[in-house]
């Protein structure tokens, strides 16, 4: 099983379940090449019409952000809470705003 | 399902070396707080062995599973259930794809945990190493091994493991159709010629004890229950699934006419739940050392399937890397 140590790269799957709306993860395979991937995708992960389209993706290619430093990178986000609407308090007789 | 392996070995305890207790704690109150672990997560030494060996043995449960019933694919008595069960064992295919992915986003590559399976070093669902004899046995295992199936699974989908967790959810959805292609299959067994109920009876008396026994040792040999059930990687106890399981499928049997082979059973009306005999542990335990009906059959089917499989893989391999090397001389010309 010499040949199994080296074992088909990992592909990231994506599938749009229909028009208008986004491609969403529903997991990984390993395939020898794209072609091969969106097959098995095909297979793997829509075997009752659960999409029209398919990506993959290496997963090697995939650069994440750091769970380790979530805090550091979404904090600013948190704090600036003059971002959303809801901050702004606008007389009710106001109105379509 | 197919995680009852689990409760045969040593726990993995929290606080093995290398763990900091301040980011166990961490860990802890981030479970309690019903927050989803994710593959990349800070996550204890145990809680991520507990969940390989887990994951994995469940995976290879599915991809065992499938010799039971693709035993009686090129013999479906009709094109509609052939059509059935060949879709329902490339379901299980799946299932066990979904699986391996789920384990591979804790750092075992998959290549390694088939070596595992095909060397005889993990383990597997005791269910599939019993033979399927008849055709009623594949309505037997629809509706009984896959309806323990869903009763283990469905807590499952709420694992605190954000990638076992989502791989659960799919599978759940699809085992349903199992489930119940199983019954139907029984039922038309049940309704027809007394030959097709004897045979329907005789796959009860057959898959009901081994099916009761899917659910794992009792909660008060099960030594180990308790930290997973702190991790939230168990939400239910052994034997709360066991019951919940027999009343599901007691009244089942009986709209099919059958009885099941357990004199003890009984209904209780003081607890409002169906009460069983005694469980024979030790032709659990025997299974899961390796000594079941078909453990060896099941093991060299695998291992022989493998083999066979060897020169595609490494067709597509040489294919992949041919186009590969092409590619890379058409863009440096």
């Amino acid at each position: 099983m010499a040949e199994d140590r080296n074992d088909w790269p990992l592909w990231e799957v994506f599938v749009r379940s229909r028009n208008g709306l986004a491609h969403r993860h529903v997991g990984s395979l390993h395939a020898v090449d794209g072609e091969m991937a969106v097959e098995m995708a095909r297979d793997v992960y829509c075997r009752r019409a659960e999409g029209v389209s398919v990506w993959v993706a290496r997963s090697a290619d995939i650069v994440a952000s750091d769970p380790a430093r979530k805090d550091d990178m979404f904090e600013p986000m948190v704090s600036k809470i003059y971002r959303h609407p809801t901050f702004y308090e606008i007389p009710s007789e106001v109105k379509n705003i | 399902m197919y995680t009852q392996g689990l409760d045969q070995r040593p726990a993995d305890g929290a606080t093995k070396a290398g763990d900091d207790p301040a980011a166990l704690a961490a860990f802890q109150a981030r479970v309690d707080r019903e927050e989803k672990i994710e593959p990349n997560d800070w996550m204890p030494q145990g809680y991520r062995r507990t969940l390989v060996r887990q994951i994995s043995q469940h995976a290879h449960s599915e991809i065992v599973g499938m010799l039971p019933e693709g035993n009686w694919i090129t013999r479906a008595p009709s094109l509609r259930r052939k059509m059935i069960l060949l879709a329902k064992v490339q379901d299980e295919g799946g299932h066990g794809l979904y699986l391996y992915s789920a384990a591979e986003t804790l750092g075992v590559p998959r290549a390694e945990m088939v070596d595992q399976l095909l060397a005889g070093k993990a383990k597997y669902s005791s269910i599939f190493n019993y033979p399927t004899l008849t055709w009623a046995d594949i309505g037997a295992i629809g509706w009984l091994v896959d309806g323990a199936a869903i009763m283990n699974q469905v807590p499952l989908c709420r694992c605190s493991y954000g990638p076992y967790a989502r791989a659960m959810i799919r599978i759940c959805r699809e085992e349903s159709f199992h489930q119940r292609q199983g019954y139907e299959l029984m039922l038309k067994l049940a309704q027809g010629t007394s030959e097709q109920k004897r045979m329907a009876q005789d796959a009860l008396d057959r898959w009901w004890w081994p099916s009761l026994m899917m659910f794992g040792p009792s909660d008060r040999e099960s030594i180990h229950s308790s930290q997973n059930m702190a991790w939230k990687i168990k939400r239910v106890s052994n034997d709360e699934l066991r019951q919940k399981f027999v009343d599901a499928t007691v009244p089942q049997g009986h709209y099919l006419g059958l009885t099941f082979p357990d004199p003890e059973l009984r209904f209780d009306e003081a607890s409002g739940h169906w009460t069983h005999g005694p469980i024979d542990w030790s032709e659990f335990n025997r299974i899961l050392a390796g000594d079941g009906p078909c453990n060896r059959e099941r093991m060299a089917a695998r291992r022989k399937a493998h083999a066979d499989g060897a020169w595609v893989r490494e067709a597509a391999a040489a294919f992949a890397a041919k186009r590969a090397r092409r590619q890379r001389a058409e863009a440096a010309e």
